[in-house]
């Protein structure tokens, strides 16, 4: 069966990992043999400004960037951020936002991008093993427990 | 798990990859965004990659090595092409023996530029042929075709990329089909390197004749793709420009263009005359559509409006709508700003209260412009400070040339900065003249480089440093003054306040290292100091 492109936008500030959990979920998709292109503008990120990156994932991916409107999944770490992107979402599209994570359940406040891709990946049909494996390859491994715990947190039925 | 022959890279990453399983003997170049993880992924795949202290000295070190018959690979941003611009234009007359392929990363959009000049106008003016690629496997192949190019027409190339291509992932299935590069080797040829009015002028001629050639090649085996699609409309693209037109019109007959200098004019021709309406959708100047008209091929273009900023699918549906209505502005994000506790900080505090005219440059310290310093005049290109503040004291009259002072980054200074203050020693406005340097000990604005005054090569093993004190005294600047604003805090202030009062030269070295490389820079230098006492033992052993 032909998969359409599943549009994914992040968007957050410089710092939070947005870009980081991009590369995951790209790596993700990429592992489960979907064609996938991913975006953003990055250069001046350092210090603290806004910051989105676009993933695209389907049988036949063309343009790099999600066209505003068409954004299936929009997933923000910094709640000042979820208004400037909102006309990226479609008609029905899905917003997920920091307050689906109980800040107290969090370890590390740090790994609320790999909590918010564990929300995301409910919604998906990538394998849990393959979102494992593409966080373990994005961070080093003192730090694997601490996101797995976060991934599994946001993942787990709400 | 992936299959291992299919990837996810960059573009940046795909260029690296090629050169690498091209067998590049050298990659040298300036960082500048989007171009600059080109050479350090090509140096952390373990090729020989490094960083020149500007793009013009980084082509000729280039130019040398494809004349010693090496493959070359030399990587910029748009702009630093214009600094490139004088080696590449004769390089185009004397040709190279190995091969050399000229990188250069537009940003369209300027999501980090001062500027969005469209470089592929570089490609005609200089008479080098040019590539387009459109994704990832493109860059990677591109790579290649242009090394190809490079060596069988003896010419230097441009592979010109944009923000998007360097900086988007996709999936690339890597194939070298390249025989190894010949060993490297220097053959007199005086008459065609020696660039002397006698020498240049046959070289012109052979110049012309090898575009000549290149261009039947591309016409007959280009890598230009004809898409089979609907007669009524005929899209003519390249770059990134293409994959957004396929998705906006999916159903239109396409031809993309791969190699777009020399322009493929005869199967443009046919293109355009198998289909109703053909129209050029490209990004930035209208470089396509100029071509295909001057050839007297009827095309239309984009409307103005869409010269500005990047494209994507929303507009090039509009462009193909011939929509110009007001496009909705874009939501502001919150802008970046200086990191809380970054050094530049304190120099612009007192840059701010002594209310100085600020030549200003290119770097982090730039964003000294936004408040709540507002402590930046002038940024137009690197190396500017120095010069644009010395024209400002000669102009201005005596109580506000005074105020006059020009600020520039460590690794702008090493850029472009030197000849500034050669200019300031030799045509001394009679107030004198006052520099800062704030020396972050790194490259910051592109992601913490290094350069000749880090003492560290691009992979950050020690090597020369350039001590700008010793230099700034050796050029006969009479004060200069190293402080820590950390240490001293008001230190700056006062140097400052006493150099605008005197008629001196006087360079101030703002130096403490930028908050997000301290840690690093330690533990370089903590490695470095470990093999050199591991040498130092082994040589103490041997002896
Ligand atoms: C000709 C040219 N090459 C490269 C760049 C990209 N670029 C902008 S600023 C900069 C250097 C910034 O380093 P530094 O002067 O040390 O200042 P910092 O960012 O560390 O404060 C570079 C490489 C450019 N704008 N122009
Ligand atoms: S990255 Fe470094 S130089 Fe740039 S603003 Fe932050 S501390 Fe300052």
């Amino acid at each position: 069966m032909a998969r359409p492109v599943t549009n994914v936008v992040f968007a957050g500030l410089g710092g939070q990992g947005v870009i980081k959990a991009s590369d995951i979920l790209s790596q993700a998709a990429f592992r489960h043999g979907y064609d996938v292109k991913k975006s953003e503008i990055h250069g001046m990120s350092q210090r603290g400004g806004s910051v989105t990156s676009d993933v695209r994932f389907g049988d036949e991916v063309l343009s790099p960037m999600v066209t505003d409107g068409e954004t299936d999944y929009l997933v923000v770490l910094a709640p000042e951020e979820v208004e400037s992107n909102r006309r990226r979402l479609r008609e029905g599209g899905t917003l997920i936002t920091p307050d689906r994570i109980d800040p107290a359940a969090l370890a590390n406040p740090k790994s609320l991008n790999v909590a918010l891709l564990g929300v995301l990946s409910a919604h998906l049909d990538i394998p849990e093993s393959l979102w494992l494996d593409a966080i373990h390859q994005a961070f080093p491994e003192k730090l694997h427990r601490t996101n797995d715990a976060a991934f599994a947190l946001g993942r787990k039925p709400q | 798990m992936s299959a291992p022959d299919r990837y996810l890279w960059s573009g940046n990453e795909a260029v690296a990859h090629a050169a690498l399983d091209a067998g590049v003997t050298l990659g040298a170049g300036y960082p500048g965004t989007p171009s600059t993880e080109i050479l350090e992924h090509f140096s952390a795949l373990g090729g020989r990659g490094q960083w020149s202290p500007n793009e013009k000295v980084a082509l000729e070190v280039g130019l040398g090595a494809a004349f010693a018959r090496g493959r070359v690979l030399v990587t910029m941003k748009h702009v630093g092409l214009n600094v490139a611009a004088d080696p590449l234009f004769t390089a185009a007359y004397t040709g190279v023996s190995g091969a050399l392929v000229v990188i250069s990363a537009d940003d369209p959009g300027m999501a980090s530029s001062q500027n969005e000049q469209d470089n592929r106008r570089y490609a005609v003016a200089a008479g080098v042929p040019m590539f387009e690629p459109s994704d990832s496997q493109e860059a990677y192949d591109f790579t290649l075709a242009a090394i190809e190019t490079s060596e069988r027409w003896h010419i230097p190339v441009i592979l010109r990329m944009t923000t998007r291509v360097c900086h988007s992932l996709t999936v690339v299935r890597p194939a070298c089909r390249l025989a190894p590069p010949p060993s490297t080797a220097f053959e007199h040829d005086i008459a065609g390197r020696v660039m002397i009015p006698a020498n240049a002028r046959p070289a012109h001629h052979r110049l012309r004749q090898k575009l000549a050639e290149i261009l039947a090649w591309n016409e007959a085996s280009g890598p230009n793709r004809f898409f089979e699609g609907d007669r009524t409309t005929g899209i003519i693209a390249s770059g990134i420009t293409a994959v957004h037109a396929r998705e906006a019109a999916p159903t239109a007959s396409m031809l993309k263009i791969g190699m777009s200098y020399p322009l493929p004019i005869e199967a443009i021709r046919r293109f355009a005359d198998s289909v109703d309406r053909c129209i050029v959708i490209e990004e930035g100047d209208p470089y396509l559509a100029d071509g295909i008209r001057a050839a007297g091929i009827r095309v239309d273009d984009k409307p103005e409006m869409y010269r500005f900023g990047e494209l994507n699918v929303t507009r090039v549906r509009r462009i193909l709508a011939g929509d110009v209505s007001p496009e909705p502005a874009a939501p502001k994000g919150k802008p970046p700003a200086l990191c809380n506790n970054c050094p530049h900080r304190v120099a612009f505090n007192a840059l701010h209260e002594m209310d100085c005219l600020v030549a200003g440059d290119i770097g982090c310290y730039t964003l000294g412009a936004l408040p709540p310093f507002s402590a930046m005049d002038t940024c137009v290109c690197m190396g500017a400070s120095i010069s644009v503040g010395l024209g400002m004291r000669h102009a201005l009259p005596e109580h506000q040339a005074r105020r006059v002072v020009s600020v520039i980054g460590d690794s702008t200074f090493v850029h472009s900065g030197i000849t500034g203050l050669a200019e300031m020693v030799y045509n001394r406005p009679p107030t004198g003249h006052v520099v800062v340097i704030l020396d972050n000990g790194t490259t910051a604005m592109t992601g913490l480089q290094e350069h000749p005054g880090t003492g560290r090569t691009l992979d950050h093993h020690a090597t020369g440093k350039i001590p700008f004190e010793d230099l700034a005294r050796s050029m006969g600047v009479e004060q200069v003054h190293v402080t820590d604003p950390f240490e001293q805090p008001e230190e700056f202030g006062r140097l400052l306040k006493k150099a605008l009062a005197s008629n001196d030269l006087t360079l101030i070295i703002a130096r403490r290292p930028c908050l997000l490389a301290a840690s690093r820079i330690k533990q370089y230098e903590r490695a470095a100091q470990e093999s050199e006492c591991s040498a130092a033992a082994q040589s103490g052993g041997s002896a």
